[in-house]
């Protein structure tokens, strides 16, 4: 009996107190200067303490760390993550909502931990992602112009409660545009250059848009107020709720805005709402850097891996955007946006930094930044006492594709480096 | 607007010397003379000479590439650019009559980026709307120069097969193809897997006896007789190539199951797959893949897109080459097409691949897939000086095309490109203020 109980406390303890030490590894923390040979300790799911050495706490499992290099875990700043499994079926994707105004929609709670793509993302890295509504997803919607409420969660819980990181990281605008959802495709910024392909109507059809979306804020402004008065036939509505904090200036929106002209129209619409914004995949950043510096608005630039918008652009476009984002010195993160290439995100990283993106502007664009734009910066991004493990520990440059992946932490967890790829993997290399 | 740049890029096109000495790089060959440091020496579109010495013939260019990475040039076994935007015949099961090669357009920007990323030659398929699609054939990138100076001389055509969802599609009620016209297209036979096998087998048993009509003809002219010959049929034409072997079949394809099934199809109707392509299973059934002596080539981690590539691990290619198949990495996508190097760089990540092995997927594999691998796809005396120049081990993202070379003659130059730029945009903005100053004044409208 008293071995049974003991048993128990041990086994208790390990669940709730896991004591991890890594020791002797190059700590990269993307919060000051890296700790060559330094030790990290990992309990209760945070860091408690980085050093020169640390003594194992007891019963603690220790990893050595000779040779390997300890950084703070990726964030893909957009995905589709857990709300579309497969591209092409439309029963696996709840991501394109329909109607217009739909803010009090919540992506985390559509999220399926169960989702294949955690555990193929989680195995490069990628810790923790934004989750987006919307935004050119396939679930059967598509025209919203607010599309609802971005997650922030980490790749790895039981229930989505447990991936949570912030639930209401942002709130999703498509920002109208002539040149349809968010400015990509269709009419160039300059419809009235062509009336004859009907860029006239195209710019009725935006000017209807934006005053649809003003009046849409202006009802919000309106419930705030009849909310206050808290009279007697007031009834809750659950979008302009939704709504609340988004005017309160407390949750941003996170704005698809393609072109400069869009980026500006939105910049002026936001000062006029005085609303907290963040760009998703803007392509215009040589243009529009100067203004979303002086604003101090950051971006989340798209795949980097792209093919320029218009035939006569230069064939690095995409490569180049997050080299001019930084030199007009404008705060971005980077995004996948295609669920397919989330594991890929070092590597689209990389290929900015073959660009003229210097190398640690590309660690913290995946690290860092994103923590901070989403509201997380307490929490996650880098390697500092009282923020939560998420980590990996490498053998080389981290967004070198030739660099093996050892371990991976998540709010101290260690992951198990498997997924459905590599036991399939596995088994068929068995086969005689 | 659009053919703006068409212009400056032609006076960057091709200059052609005689010689060209590139020293000083590490040179990965794909070939006998594995990885080095040294000289690459081109005459005549040719390589003449390699090694860690060389002699530098007088009069000849040289370019300096100390610290640089010199590669053969990439091959993409599978693209759709220059394809016009029409690549895929869909209306019918069998479309073996129509041929890529009317609809090659030399203006498609693709050729350049692909260029950009060090794409030399590009296998140029039709769509996968059909279980037996249209003729295919490999292409140069030869950026400035006309659609019949692109075509890969020498070089054996092809035709696509398709097999899974895709060809299935335009049979499916709800899935609703669209035909030539874009009309969407209802119960167009096959709608299941069963069908596609049907389809195929069905056009190769028309195809045997049409070959037996033309063999007995061909037989008696032989003898100095004067039959009537027999009526040509464009599309059963096509298929009596491929019972020749003058013709290779590359087959799109998912899952393993759809792949065993052509291979048997093959056998039983005598002919031989080339390569299957896409083939994201192909790592299930690898064996019979070595057996039947197909090529594989398939993407390096794409997967999920569709419910047949949610089995796709990106550990295929390494694993299929450890089982004897050869593989190659392509892109089916104007924009993966522009870092195929770093796709091979990924098969060192899954499944351990050296660096020779991985390159070879994007370079020498794929040469041996389209059998031009005798005149491309290493560096070797005799060879196309079809190169690459990386600023960095070019299986990396971090590295990047400082320079290609297509038969010798340079078609990208990163420097000269960056250089262009401000020229470029700022003729750009030229034209712009004119069509701006043109609308504003009442009566220069264009017609509506």
């Amino acid at each position: 009996m008293k071995l049974l109980g003991l048993l128990m406390v041990s086994a208790m303890a390990a669940l709730a107190g896991e004591a991890i030490l890594i020791q002797n590894a190059d700590i990269y923390p993307m919060a000051g200067a890296p700790l060559k040979g330094g030790s990290l300790l990992i309990q209760d799911g945070k860091i408690v303490e980085i050093g020169a050495k640390i003594t194992a706490p007891k019963g603690a499992t220790v990893i050595e760390g000779k040779g390997l290099r300890v950084y703070p875990g990726w964030i893909d700043s957009g995905t589709q993550l857990g709300l579309e499994e497969i591209g092409s079926i439309r029963e696996t994707n709840d991501t394109g909502e329909i109607g217009d105004f739909m803010p009090q929609l919540k992506a985390l709670s559509a999220v399926n931990p169960d989702s294949e793509h955690f555990g193929v993302v989680r195995v490069n890295g990628i810790t923790s992602a934004i989750a987006l509504p919307g935004g050119g997803g396939r679930g059967g919607g598509g025209g919203e112009i607010i599309a609802g409420q971005a997650a922030l969660l980490h790749t790895d819980g039981w229930t989505w409660e447990e991936m949570e990181i912030n639930r209401s990281a942002a709130m999703v605008l498509n920002f109208p545009s002539a040149a349809g959802r968010g400015g990509r495709g269709g009419m160039p910024d300059f419809p009235d250059m062509f009336p004859a392909a009907g860029g006239a109507d195209a710019r009725r059809a935006v000017l209807d848009q934006i005053a649809k979306l003003n009046a849409f804020f202006d009802d919000a402004h309106k419930y705030k107020i009849a909310k206050a008065a808290n009279l007697p036939d007031f009834h809750k509505d659950l979008k302009f709720e939704a709504m609340l904090p988004v005017i309160d200036g407390k949750m941003p929106l996170a704005v698809n805005a393609s072109r400069a002209a869009t980026i500006h129209d939105a910049i002026a619409w936001s000062e006029k709402q005085n609303v907290k914004i963040v760009f998703l995949q803007p392509r215009d950043v040589t243009k529009a850097g100067p203004e979303l510096k002086a604003k101090n608005i950051p971006v989340i630039l798209g795949r980097v891996l792209a093919l320029p918008d218009n035939e006569d652009a230069e064939y690095d476009e995409g490569y180049t955007q997050p080299r001019e984002a930084y030199k007009a010195g404008v705060k971005f993160a980077l995004g996948t946006f295609t669920n397919e290439f989330v594991r890929d995100l070092p590597y689209q990283a990389a290929t900015a930094v073959a660009y003229g993106l210097p190398h640690d502007e590309a660690m913290k664009a995946l690290t860092i930044n994103p923590a901070q734009i989403w509201g997380a910066g307490d929490l996650i991004g880098s390697i500092e006492k009282g923020k939560l493990a998420d980590l990996m520990i490498v053998d080389g440059d981290p967004m070198d594709v030739r660099t093996q992946i050892r371990h991976v932490f998540i709010k101290g967890k260690e992951i198990t480096l498997s997924n459905k790829q590599i036991r399939l993997y596995e088994r068929y290399m068995s086969r005689q | 607007m659009k053919k703006l740049l068409l212009g400056t890029l032609l006076a960057l096109a091709p200059l052609c010397a005689d010689t060209i000495v590139i020293q000083n790089a590490t040179v990965m060959t794909e070939g006998p003379k594995g990885i080095f440091k040294g000289s690459v020496v081109v005459r005549d579109g040719k390589i003449v000479d390699l090694g860690e010495k060389v002699m530098v013939p007088a009069g000849a260019i040289v370019i300096e590439a100390g610290g640089q990475y010199l590669i053969p040039g990439i091959i993409d076994c599978h693209s759709h650019i220059a394809g016009s935007g029409n690549i895929n015949e869909g209306s019918v099961s069998v479309s073996s009559m129509v041929d890529i090669k009317d609809i090659i357009n030399p203006d498609d920007i693709a050729i350049y980026r692909a260029l950009a990323g060090g794409v030399t030659t590009a296998n140029i398929l039709h769509g996968s709307a059909n279980s037996i699609g249209g003729q295919t054939l490999p292409l140069k990138m030869r950026w400035g120069k006309s659609a019949q100076e692109l075509i890969f001389a020498g070089a054996t055509p092809g035709i696509k097969f398709a097999l899974g969802e895709n060809p299935k599609r335009a049979g499916n009620p709800q899935g609703g193809g669209r035909g030539a016209t874009g009309a969407i297209q209802v119960g167009r036979y096959p709608a299941t897997r069963m069908g596609v096998e049907d389809v195929i087998r069905e056009a190769f048993n028309d195809a045997k006896a049409y070959k037996a009509e033309w063999d007995a003809y061909d037989a008696k002219v032989a003898k100095g007789e004067h039959p009537i010959p027999p009526r040509k049929d464009l599309k059963l034409q096509a298929l009596k190539e491929v019972l020749e072997n003058k013709r290779y079949v590359h087959v799109h394809c998912y899952r393993a199951d759809e792949i065993l099934m052509m291979i048997r199809a093959a056998d039983d109707n005598g002919f031989k797959v080339r390569t299957f392509q896409h083939v994201l299973e192909g790592y299930k059934v690898a064996k019979e893949i070595a057996e039947h002596g197909a090529g594989a080539s398939t993407f390096s981690d794409w997967w999920g897109y569709k419910m047949e590539a949610i089995d796709a691990i990106p550990f295929n290619a390494a694993l299929m080459t450890k089982k004897g198949v050869v593989v190659s990495l392509n892109s089916d996508d104007a924009e993966l097409m522009r870092h195929l190097n770093t796709e091979a760089g990924k098969a060192m990540k899954y499944g351990g691949m050296n660096e020779t092995e991985a390159l070879a997927m994007v370079t020498i594999n794929p040469a041996k897939q389209l059998g031009i691998d005798k005149t491309v796809g290493s560096i070797e005396v005799g060879k196309d000086a079809d190169l690459v120049l990386y600023d960095g081990f070019p299986m990396s993202d971090f590295s990047k095309v400082q320079k290609v070379w297509i038969d010798g003659a340079q078609y990208f130059d990163r420097d000269k490109e960056v250089a262009a730029q401000a020229a470029k945009d700022a003729e750009k903005q030229q034209l712009l203020d004119k069509e701006k100053a043109a609308q504003r004044q009442p009566g220069t409208r264009r017609p509506q």
